[in-house]
């Protein structure tokens, strides 16, 4: 809030609830939903951290409210988005026609470590690449949505989203009984659909689907396994599969089962030792031939990672416009590639104002917030762009909405982003919420929850 | 039908669940022991560690320290049969399978899972009796968590199998240690000490109510034996753990619609502990027949893995 | 020409490896200078048939053990006609765009020396530019068996003037892709000239990295990728062999071997292709177990008796 004018028109009911509540209630109430959570097991890992091995990811109270009239076009934007995404990878990895239009130099494709030379010809069924595409969005004032990135490999999160809810409802029953809001719990089984969708053509009746995960030490484990329950499918990990005669077999208590559809949550490099690191422990032998030779689906196609390369993101505009003749209805952040010499002088000198990232990171890590930044972190940074300028991109520092968020001093604006997490199987479908991030330090714009971000319940409001 | 993994998990979930609480019981009649008058020459707490299979930790004929065997059975991380080890194998065994276990299974092995990570010894042995208390209770939660609300489906039958395996095999393991006071030729020795030590077996097993009720306070070791070995209703006898072995294994037979060894493994143990009758077991040798039946026990466990593919 | 081809692989594994996958790219394939008769491939004797056809040309096939094994006998056998076509490879499958084939890889990295080799090739005319260029590498890189490793890259073995056929493709491509060239490796078979001046290596005996590691994989790549020949009772002398391919606008694919110092001829049997030895190894394996690996190859191929 913090706008004179107050809360904005989709809010006015929860802040009538809030003041009625009082704050001293809704932390009390915290505390209990945390305790819940922490109860469930739903934690998240940090590598490289140190300290908990399953700490939670915070969580605050205050829904963030989508109207309906703001939620048809976030939706309409979205799918029109991964319908584009989907359309560019089958592209690259056939005729390559974005390229030969002279859209997208053919160097970032090709050259791209995301690219997989392997994926070329193949024809994953329904041409999916990325079945489950999470759009970042941010907004910037009360007309403007803005994508931040897309992830069109395995878009973590919606775990939240599903328990968000349900934590919510299990506190606050009487605000659901007064807001309008739109159910996410068919998410599970529009998932389910969407892979079941997209089955080998081969494959007679019931698919037979399962989750691929790591394993209990990933840091979304309790995602995986969560997803896997609510979908009603195995959760393998990948010594409970081998391939044989080209096909994929589960070890089960009655012997080998034949796989149809595979919902990974294993990268690529690390999904078969024959094919990619052959010093993968993860891996199953033989995997990728057996996608390839069609026996299999693997959701997303290996390969899809390059349509959420950060050196690719300034195109998905003109990949709207190229494959579906339509114009884009959400918009890119404005964006300068330091690769470009113009872009790169530019960047240089206004980096106190800008927000510069690496192409191929992510997680927040290793960025820039030059606002933020001292003269002399700045200065570093900017000899590790000189240095290797292909690697970076700048934005600017957006005016970010806020929402609000319960402190220890009461409700404050907090800096928060959204991911819905978009379905694509025969049918493009979205469930109406997705994940908001919120950077619960204030003035912060870095929402990762590997960076100290919470989360919140994300409410789209019926007619 | 059900991932080898699953079958694999659930079976030793059970096992680490059962050894947990096997262990606890165990420290805490050396705990008891240790505070009845008794010889003090007769070193309960070591032969705690010895049927804890700790047998590393002692050293040689030496008196072992309780402050010992709670580093030992208790806050070891990598000791196999301590209570922490067990129940960080039972969590993790139960997070792989998380979508196989009821969500009252799951908290149970969930909620203070970490409790044993920083302690200290000496603050474990302040409060020794709440700790076992507290693993008591979160076996009993299990199983009653499993009882009540768990559907009976193959899973169910792979816990289950899991527990009782290690229970037979706790059970077998404790006469294993204790096997010399039983035999006849000791009552001849006899005396106070060896009422002591038929006690302490009763205790480590918390069948001394059971089996005062049993047989009215009449301590003999040929009783004793009877009663861990074949008595149809101690639930910790081998008579009950293998007739709970082959429930399970029938009911798996029936659901997959096939018989395997292990069915055959748990029948002809079964029948003998049927037919035969405690003279003729000791006639044999109890040393020998209880080397025999862990032998049994160890093999019908890989039987069990086979048939199952896991 | 006619070639009768038996190309053998043994590995031994000491002990018994517990479980082995192989992703097996033997299967030449129909282009204009190059017709399959009959080909077969074998593993243990069992028969394998190629499960992917890629877009990129190649076929490839997956293989693996059922129970601990300690020897893999990989037979690829089969009656293939050549003919002349001055190194263009015209009407190969698959349908990739040729500029996939200016991906760098680690192998094919170019460095101030290579940018330099082929600055000084540079002409309009292609053709002759990359002929000005497999003369340089050849002249630059005396072939010396044993000189250089399956992971030397194409920097390294233009520095160190000296290496094996894998090393001369490994720098032709290096240099096509930084002048903006697609280029490719192919790994096939030679029946060298008598007056070839690459002497046949003696028998090879290749004793490969230590798989590790009881209950997970552990990769070991069999990409030998160097040239390996050995005399057989049956066979006359033959050899594994790689170049590269170059695309030129207007022509399409040629090959150009710069060991040879030649565009391939009729004495040449293409086998399968990659960005580099590694994306063209013949056989790349997944051992499982701890175990010692050690391989033997041997390829007869001959001209038929007409």
């Amino acid at each position: 809030m913090g706008d004179p004018a107050g809360p904005r028109r989709p809010y006015r009911n929860v802040a009538r609830w809030i003041e009625k509540t009082g704050i001293d209630l809704l932390n009390m109430r915290r505390e209990e939903a945390e305790a819940i959570f922490r109860r469930i097991g739903i934690t998240f890992a940090v590598y490289g951290e140190g300290g908990d091995p399953e700490r939670l990811i915070p969580f605050d109270m205050i829904p963030r409210i989508f109207s309906a009239a703001e939620w048809r076009r976030v939706s309409a934007g979205v799918k029109q988005r991964a319908r584009a995404l989907n359309a560019f990878l089958y592209d690259i990895y056939h005729r390559g026609e974005i390229i030969r239009a002279g859209i997208i130099p053919e160097h970032l494709i090709y050259q791209n470590e995301a690219f997989l030379p392997e994926m070329v010809g193949v024809e994953p069924p329904g041409r999916v690449y990325s079945h489950i595409v999470g759009v970042d969005i941010v907004r910037t004032d009360a007309e403007d949505f803005l994508v931040l990135e897309d992830n069109c490999r395995t878009p973590s999160g919606v775990s939240y989203m599903l328990e968000n809810r349900e934590i919510m409802m299990r506190m606050f029953p009487e605000l659901f009984a007064r807001s309008n809001v739109a159910p996410v719990d068919t998410y599970p089984d529009e998932l389910k659909k969407s892979l079941a969708e997209v089955a080998p053509p081969a494959c007679k009746g019931d698919p037979c689907i399962a989750l691929l995960t790591p394993g209990p030490f990933n840091s979304a484990y309790y995602e995986h396994s969560y997803l896997a329950d609510l979908m009603g499918i195995e959760l393998v990990e990948p010594g409970d599969l081998f391939v044989d005669e080209g096909k994929v077999w589960m070890r089960t208590t009655r012997g080998p089962q034949r796989l149809d559809v595979i919902y990974r949550r294993i990268d690529d490099d690390y999904i078969d030792p024959l094919a990619f690191r052959s010093d993968s422990m993860l891996g199953v032998q033989g995997l990728f031939n057996a996608y390839r030779a069609g026996n299999v689906t693997l959701c997303s196609a290996p390969g899809a990672g390059i349509a959420d390369d950060k050196a690719i993101y300034i195109f998905v505009p003109d990949m709207v416009r190229f494959y579906l003749g339509e114009e884009p209805i959400l918009k890119n952040v404005q964006t300068w590639r330091c690769a470009l010499d113009d872009d790169r002088a530019y960047v240089l000198d206004n980096l106190k104002d800008l927000v510069v990232k690496e192409v191929h990171g992510s997680g927040g890590y290793g960025m820039l917030v030059g606002p933020k930044a001292t003269k002399e972190e700045r200065r570093v940074y900017a000899e590790r762009i000189k240095a290797d300028p292909d690697n970076f991109i700048a934005q600017p520092t957006l005016n970010l909405s806020t929402s609000p968020t319960l402190g220890e001093e009461g409700l404050s604006g907090r800096h928060v982003d959204f991911r819905p997490y978009c379905l694509v199987g025969a049918d493009t479908r979205l469930v109406p919420g997705g994940l908001t991030r919120v950077a619960l330090t204030k003035g912060s714009l870095v929402v990762n929850s590997s960076q100290g971000g919470g989360v919140k319940d994300t409410w789209v409001l019926s007619e | 039908m059900m991932l080898s993994r699953t079958a694999n998990n659930l079976f030793w979930l059970a096992r680490y669940m059962e050894r947990a609480e096997a262990t606890a019981r165990l420290i805490e009649m050396g705990q008891r022991m240790a505070l009845l008058p008794g010889p003090k020459e007769s070193n309960e707490w070591r032969s705690v560690m010895m049927a804890a299979g700790a047998v590393d930790a002692v050293d040689g004929d030496k008196a072992v320290s309780e402050a010992r065997v709670v580093k030992t059975l208790l806050l070891s991380a990598d000791n196999p049969t301590s209570v922490r080890y067990c129940m960080e194998r039972a969590r993790a065994n139960a997070r792989a399978v998380r979508t196989s276990l009821t969500q009252q299974q799951w908290e149970t092995l969930n909620d203070g899972w970490r409790r044993f990570e920083k302690m200290t010894t000496s603050e474990a042995r302040k409060n020794l009796g709440d700790h076992l208390d507290w693993v008591k209770t979160r076996t009993a939660t299990f199983r009653g968590a499993t009882e009540g609300f768990m559907l009976r489906n193959d899973r169910y039958d792979f816990l289950h199998l899991g527990g009782y395996i290690e229970r037979a095999n706790m059970t077998l393991r404790l006469l294993d240690v204790k096997y010399y006071v039983l035999l006849p030729e000791t009552e001849v020795v006899g005396g106070g000490r060896d009422h002591y030590q038929w006690r302490s077996i009763l205790l480590a097993l918390s069948g001394h109510r059971a089996y005062h009720h049993n047989y009215a306070g009449d301590y003999s070791p040929w009783k004793i034996t009877d009663f861990l070995v074949l008595s149809p209703r101690f639930p910790r006898s081998l008579k009950f753990c293998y007739g709970g072995i082959r429930l399970h294994l029938d009911r798996l037979a029936e659901h997959y619609g096939e018989r395997h060894e292990c069915c055959k493994t748990a029948d002809e143990m079964l029948e003998r502990l049927n037919t035969k009758d405690l003279g003729e077991i000791f006639q044999s040798g109890l040393h020998e027949f209880i080397m025999g039946a862990i032998g049994t026990t160890y093999r019908l466990s890989d039987e069990i893995s086979d048939a199952y593919h896991f | 020409m006619e070639h009768r081809i038996r190309h053998l692989s043994t590995y031994s594994y000491d002990p018994a490896a517990l479980r082995i996958a192989l992703r097996l790219k033997l299967f030449p394939v129909d282009h204009e200078g190059q017709q399959v008769e009959s080909w077969k491939v074998t593993v243990n004797d069992e028969e394998v048939s190629p499960l992917v056809f890629s877009d990129l040309g190649d076929r490839e096939a997956l293989w693996s053990s059922h129970e601990a094994i300690d020897r893999l006998d990989i037979v690829a056998e089969g009656k293939i006609v050549t003919r002349d076509t001055a190194g263009v490879v015209r009407g190969l499958p698959g349908n990739a765009p040729p500029g996939i084939f200016r991906r760098v890889t680690d192998l094919t990295e170019a460095d101030k020396a290579i940018r330099a080799l082929i600055a000084d090739a540079r002409q309009d005319d292609r053709l002759a530019m990359l002929h000005g260029l497999m003369g340089q590498i050849n002249e630059r890189v005396t072939y010396l068996t044993g000189s250089t490793s399956a992971s030397t890259s194409a920097a390294d073995a233009l520095k160190s003037g000296k290496g094996v056929c894998q090393d001369h493709a490994h720098l032709f491509i290096a240099a096509c892709r930084a002048a903006d060239i697609p280029a490719r490796y192919i790994t096939g078979y030679l029946k060298p000239d008598a007056d070839s001046d690459i002497e046949a290596p003696a028998a090879a005996l290749q004793a490969q990295g230590q798989s590790q590691s009881q209950s997970q994989s552990q990769g070991s790549d069999k990409s030998d990728g160097q040239s390996q020949s050995q005399s057989q009772e049956s066979g006359p002398l033959l050899e594994t062999h790689a170049w590269g391919e170059a695309w030129i606008d207007g022509i399409g694919w040629i090959g150009f071997d710069p060991s040879n110092n030649v565009c391939p001829t009729e004495n040449y049997v293409r086998l399968c292709s990659g960005l580099d030895a590694v994306g063209a190894a013949p056989i790349r394996g997944n051992v499982l177990g701890e175990t010692k690996e050690s391989l033997e190859v041997s390829v007869a191929i001959g001209q038929s008796q007409q």
